[in-house]
């Protein structure tokens, strides 16, 4: 009998990718809220003690840590609906896209945890990687003719880079911006509400007040000490 | 007819570790030495996003970063047959590599005084635990790789970095205590160096120093 058990916060966008992947796989699964912030559980320094991060997977017993690596790790063990494509080169191009969103995270987090300059560096990087997001849907969706990042599943990159959504609303609220989705990033646009259809993504997504409420507290922590 | 190249520079371990894997396999390709200061226009039309190497470009299609290549390599020419769960543990592990290892590394060229005795700190802290991987993958050292007998996907990662570990020793002025404290990774570090891909591949030590010493100086005033 399989023993599947996830360990992440409500709002780690790595954490989201996961669960999805195996909301979508149908797995059952147990899933433990860390507290980050207070006291991070025995169960998850024992089961990743060298980054002491979420999301860590335990599937009978053993771990598996880091969110790319749990989703192909996922995506192999349940082999079916495959997740990422089946040839070489477009499977190097899923995961190219898949680093890209890994570094894409440090790079706008100023928004929040930042002021003054700063932040207004962190607004202009979430656009710059829109741009290019936006680019990158254009050719793998065949000009929007298709609906996913991975053609006409959902798959691979749509589960990697959907839990950003949640986080949009929060950078414009404390960024106080608004992003020019409708004029500069249609397909993005079109794509994000389709997602969020998706039985996965809303079982998994929490709320964007949710989101907003996390990142405010986590934004006077920061800038007051 | 298989048209393979690769772009990279001669002291990346990155782009080292590409041709590695290309040797192993025995696919012939075509190098293409990039000088970052003055980018190729095909590194720059091949890699828009990053422009960074090592890119390798088969049959006119570009594929980026080095973990990402080997695994394409993998899946093109030699596709190992290797359980999901030792898949997800090589990746982890290399992952771990380039992230905190090689970037503690980094920091004890690009550093000195205390932040450079912390970066060793923590560099002797990453290898006890690369030692405890190659413990667990190696079957406590009775086969040879961290790939278990084959020299797989993670030996391939680390290969490059061999020749690293007497240039950190050099410039933090102390010496990592190989023989009592990592013995696994130091008979693997030996076994890798008589490997024919990688005697072919990695540059001199004394080489590498230079160039080494030449980024130092643009950080450090000694």
């Amino acid at each position: 009998m399989e023993q599947v058990k996830v360990m992440s916060t409500k709002v780690s966008p790595f954490g989201m990718s996961v669960l999805i992947g195996l909301e979508e796989k149908g797995v059952k699964y147990e899933y433990q809220e860390e507290d980050l912030l207070t006291k991070k559980s025995d169960l998850l320094l024992q089961m990743n003690p060298v980054h002491k991060k979420v999301p860590v997977l335990i599937h009978n017993g053993k771990p598996i840590c880091e969110s790319l690596i749990i989703l192909q790790y996922i995506d192999e063990v349940w082999n079916f609906n495959q997740f990422l494509p089946s040839m070489p080169y477009e499977r190097a191009t899923a995961r190219f896209w898949a680093d890209f969103a890994n570094k894409f995270y440090e790079s706008v987090a100023p928004i929040v945890k930042s002021k003054g300059e700063d932040q207004e560096q962190g607004k202009r990087n979430l656009l710059e990687r829109l741009q290019l997001l936006e680019g990158a849907l254009k050719e793998m969706s065949a000009g929007g003719s298709l609906p996913f990042f991975s053609g006409k599943d959902f798959g691979f990159l749509d589960i990697v880079f959907i839990p950003y959504a949640s986080f949009f609303h929060a950078f414009e609220t404390i960024g106080n911006f608004k992003i020019p989705f409708e004029s500069e990033y249609p397909l993005l646009d079109a794509w994000v509400k389709r997602c969020i259809e998706r039985d996965s993504v809303k079982k998994v997504l929490p709320s964007f007040d949710k989101v907003l409420e996390v990142a405010l507290h986590l934004r006077k922590k920061v800038l007051v000490d | 007819m298989e048209q393979v190249k690769v772009l990279s520079t001669w002291f990346s371990p990155f782009g080292r570790r590409i041709l590695i894997a290309l040797e192993e396999i025995g696919v012939k390709y075509e190098y293409q030495e990039e000088d970052l200061s003055n980018k190729s226009e095909l590194l720059l039309q091949m890699n828009p996003v990053h422009k960074k190497i090592p890119v390798l470009v088969h049959n006119d299609q570009p594929i980026c970063e080095s973990q990402i290549i080997l695994q394409y390599i993998d899946e093109t020419w030699d596709s190992k047959q290797v359980s999901p769960f030792d898949r997800a543990l090589a990746r982890f592990w290399a992952d771990f590599a380039d992230k905190k290892f090689f970037d503690s590394g980094i920091r004890i060229v690009k550093s000195k005084d205390e932040a450079q005795e912390q970066a060793k700190r923590e560099m002797l802290e990453n290898l006890q635990f690369l030692e405890g991987a190659l413990k667990e993958m190696s079957v406590s050292g009775s086969l040879p790789f961290f790939g278990g007998k084959d020299f797989g996907f993670l030996d391939i990662v680390l290969a490059p970095y061999v020749s690293w570990f007497h240039i950190f020793e050099t410039i933090g002025n102390f010496k990592i205590p190989f023989e009592t404290e990592y013995p696994l990774l130091d008979a693997w570090g030996k076994r890798c160096m008589e490997r024919e891909s990688v005697k072919k591949i990695l540059p001199s030590s004394d080489r590498l120093l230079e160039r080494v010493f030449q980024i130092r100086k643009k950080f450090v005033v000694d």
